[in-house]
């Protein structure tokens, strides 16, 4: 294992290794006296078994002492649960957001970004949101995990104690790029973090943007044909839509694509299936003028 | 022979059968015998055991490197090898595995009883289960591409997927059936078709444990059979239950599956139990040590096991009270099972230790299936599991059960019941070189996904971090050496099926009823009536503490 860095972190590795070794004292025992039967009873060295029943003080002694052992393995790890449940009134919110195959997260001021970034030794409370599949907010140096469940608003908490770069995964399965839904926490100090809040985020453009805000793991760039249709030389086309399970003709325009980013199930290209999260709410204006350049800009 | 007329001819169960003639294809896939269908069961799940396995290596093989390995193998087509892996592993092999081939076969046999109680209803839980089998394998020729869902059909992403996961979960549902029928059966046969003087407490523990298994199929089994059929509702009828785009609730369907599925693991498990204590008393050649408690074990298992399903939803924002609750339970699980592990080291003590291979497979059974129940208590822990859930950790903690112990057990099982079924004997060198393949691979294989777990590597991942790819690497290299011992030990039966030495009766001294007739057995099992007078593990020359 490798050292956690939230408040609970300690006592939670305390409860693991108690379970842990506890466990791996029970495994060398039953293993040496397996090796030691195997040896000492073995066909040649005792060809003459003796047939002994069972003994009810045995019975009784391992079935009250392991019981003592996981009611106090259970003890240790509910302590440290209470905690992790219970969440502090001073913690500064940020509310995430987990959609196929990216986590978008906003602070109280309205900054997004698509890394957390928090100060040291502050509690933060996450709350955490879905707009399509179920997703789960991991980081395991900071050993919490919550599912992100759409319809349902979950939440989790944390305080880091050190400064650094730690990983955010994605833990419960969503799909295609399930194993690229990574971000990154970025634990700084106060001073840094005021400074960062307070800064406009960069606009990235091109391709970068594309990449950044994961329109590229379902829309190619050069032509073939992945989850959603192609960027590229789409700006322009007419493309047979499905509107309310009518089909009809509709060229892709500045305002299309708008509403396609926003609204994807109102007017679905015909052939794919409604597979894409809104992006409302998750992109800054900027942000969305942006992509829509870009887009405009791929053409054959 | 000159021998003729001494030894009388004996007819086995392969040259008479319950159709109008004897062999041929026909009577075989129409035979109601139990243990043609036993057999016509252990074809199959060899086959979908091969198909899976060999999706395993693939998985294992794209791992190998971080970033992607294989070059035909994206992101999509290797969730559909981990989705089709589970689905095949578990819902075609490893739940219904033990129960319906030894349970089919020797049910009857170490109960002294001709069939099983409906024999026709037997059959018609084979087709059962030939028809969900059709069905998995048609999903994965669907358009729209083979089921990437997990072998879990989490909505509301299995919503969003193409047909192939609806032909998955309609196969998941009718091999339900099956599994509800054979459950049925070998309870009313328990109950009903025991020798003369064989009271429960007379019973071996390989039938004691298909008994506490058949509640749990007949009683657990339904729910996943009403939560396909709403899930069914739901995609076609647009009625509201777990979508939460019609205000249905997502973690609701978790709750139903692991109603199910947690229990499921029993299926799974117990009757694995119960060959291994078979075995055990068999090959120390002494009386099992504390028979009234393992038996008694298995049903508290079979009891608590419905009520901790729980623990597989600590992370989905569950209620912290029942959070609490389930983990408890949990742990009580742990006792029964402990219980049974230090019995059988205790039958060890004092015996006559003979190292054949179903032996070898026993002693590995216990040392693994120790090291997956043990890993189980950090996820039955609350906060731990919040750290280990749906990790590395979890996968290595389900192989040893699933793997290290139920699989394991089976392969004891074939060799220790090869020579009854088939009237031959296996290669004992070649077995031994197989298990041993088998073992230093498994451990290589999944011990180091504990370590992954630890460390934070999640599950389902077509790719990772290169932090992790050491250890991916080393459970990459252990596939290839299992694999190998795999391959050894299937050419070492499929062998010894024609150039195998003849069997005799009882070629291990075992002392449960199945011995008592000859190898092969004839079509109503014994040729003379079968009265029980001794316990199922007692032997003749017995002198007692």
């Amino acid at each position: 294992m490798f050292s956690g860095v939230s408040t609970f972190a300690p006592e939670i590795d305390s409860a693991m290794a108690f379970i842990l070794w506890w466990s791996a004292i029970l495994m060398i025992g039953i293993t040496a006296f397996m090796v030691y039967c195997m040896v000492r009873y073995s066909r040649k060295n005792n060809p003459k078994p003796t047939h002994i029943h069972g003994s009810v003080a045995l019975e009784t002694i391992w079935t009250v002492l392991p019981t003592i052992l996981v009611l106090i393995m259970f003890y240790k790890a509910f302590g440290t649960f209470e905690l992790m449940t219970t969440r502090p009134d001073d913690a500064m919110k940020v509310k995430v957001t987990g959609l196929k195959w990216r986590w978008v997260f906003e602070y109280e001021n309205g900054k997004k970004a698509d890394e957390l970034v928090v100060p040291v030794n502050q509690a933060v409370e996450l709350e955490l949101h879905s707009p399509d599949v179920l997703h789960s907010f991991y980081v395991p140096a900071f050993r919490i995990k919550k599912d992100v469940v759409p319809g349902k608003d979950n939440w989790t908490w944390f305080e880091a104690s050190e400064k650094g770069n730690y990983n955010v995964f994605c833990a419960e399965y969503c799909g295609n790029d399930h194993s690229y839904m990574l971000s990154t926490v970025r634990v700084v100090d106060s001073g840094e973090y005021s400074t960062w809040l307070n800064t406009k985020s960069e606009v990235l453009s091109g391709p970068d943007l594309l990449a950044a805000k994961g329109c590229i793991a379902c829309h190619s760039l050069d032509g073939s044909s992945l989850v959603g249709p192609t960027f590229q030389g789409i700006f322009g086309k007419m493309e047979t839509v499905v509107t309310d399970g009518e089909e009809r003709q509709q060229r892709v325009d500045e305002d299309y694509l708008r509403k396609s980013i926003l609204e994807p199930a109102v007017d679905l290209v015909k052939g794919y299936a409604n597979q894409m999260p809104s992006q409302a709410g998750l992109l800054t204006d900027e942000e969305l003028d942006a992509i829509i350049e870009t887009i405009k800009e791929l053409k054959e | 022979m000159a021998y003729a007329g001494v030894a009388p001819e004996r007819t086995t169960f392969y040259e008479q059968g319950t159709t109008d003639k004897p062999t041929g294809l026909k009577s075989w896939l129409l035979s109601t015998d139990h243990k043609r269908i036993g057999i016509m069961y252990l074809t199959a799940m060899m086959f979908f055991f091969a198909i899976a396995v060999s999706l395993g290596l693939l998985i294992r093989l794209e791992l190998l490197t971080s970033g992607p390995t294989l070059p035909f193998v994206n992101q999509r087509i290797y969730n559909s090898f981990f989705t089709l892996h589970g689905v095949i592993m578990i819902f075609l092999f490893v739940v219904p595995g033990l129960p319906s081939v030894f349970g089919n076969f020797f049910l009857p046999l170490q109960l002294g009883a001709e069939d099983v109680s409906f024999p026709r209803l037997n059959l018609f839980s084979f087709y059962l289960y030939m028809t969900g089998a059709v069905l998995a394998l048609v999903s994965i020729v669907m358009p729209g591409g083979s089921p990437d869902t997990g072998w879990t059909f989490y909505v509301p992403y299995s919503y969003e997927t193409g047909p192939a996961a609806i032909m998955a979960g309609l196969a998941a549902f009718v091999l339900g059936f099956s599994s509800i029928l054979t459950g049925l059966n070998f309870v009313t046969t328990i109950h009903r078709m025991r020798a003369k003087g064989m009271g429960f407490f007379k019973m071996p523990l390989f039938t004691w444990s298909l008994y506490a298994t058949a509640w749990i199929q007949v009683l657990a089994t339904p729910v996943i059979g009403i939560t396909l059929m709403l899930v069914l509702a739901e995609r076609f009828l647009q009625v509201g239950v777990f979508n939460p785009a019609l205000g249905g609730d997502p973690v609701l369907y978790q709750h139903l599956f692991w109603m199910y599925s947690h229990p499921a693991v029993y299926v799974m498990v117990l009757p694995a139990m119960g060959v291994v204590s078979d075995m055990l008393a068999t090959f120390c050649h002494r009386t099992i040590f504390g028979y009234k408690a393992i038996a008694l074990s298995s049903m508290s298992i079979a009891v608590v096991g419905y009520l901790v399903w729980g623990h597989h939803m600590f992370t989905t924002g569950i209620s912290p009270t029942s959070a609490k609750i389930f983990s408890l339970l949990t742990f009580f699980v742990a006792v029964p099972t402990g219980m049974k592990i230090f019995n059988w080291v205790a039958t060890m003590y004092k015996a006559s230790i003979e190292l054949k291979t179903p032996m070898l497979y026993t002693l590995a059974f216990i040392f693994q299936f120790s090291i997956g129940g043990l890993t189980g208590l950090p996820l039955a822990a609350l906060s731990t599991d919040i750290q280990l859930h749906d990790t590395y950790f979890v996968l290595g903690h389900f192989h040893y059960v699933a793997f290290g112990g139920i699989v394991f057990a089976f392969f004891g099982g074939l060799y220790y019941w090869y020579p009854k079924m088939f009237g031959r004997m296996y290669d004992e060198r070649q077995g031994v070189i197989g298990f041993l393949l088998q073992f230093i691979g498994f451990n290589l294989l999944y011990f180091p996904m504990f370590m992954l777990g630890l460390k934070g590597m999640p599950r389902r991942y077509y790719d990772y971090l290169p932090e992790y790819e050491s250890l991916h690497a080393l459970s990459t290299y252990g596939s290839w050496i299992l694999a190998a011992g795999l391959l050894l030990m299937a050419w070492n039966f499929l062998r010894s099926l024609g150039k195998g030495e003849e069997a005799p009766d009882n070629p291990w001294e075992g002392t449960t009823l199945e011995w008592d007739t000859t190898s092969p057995p004839p079509l109503l099992n014994f040729d003379k009536e079968i009265v029980v007078t001794r316990g199922p593990y007692d032997y003749p020359e017995e002198e007692t503490r």
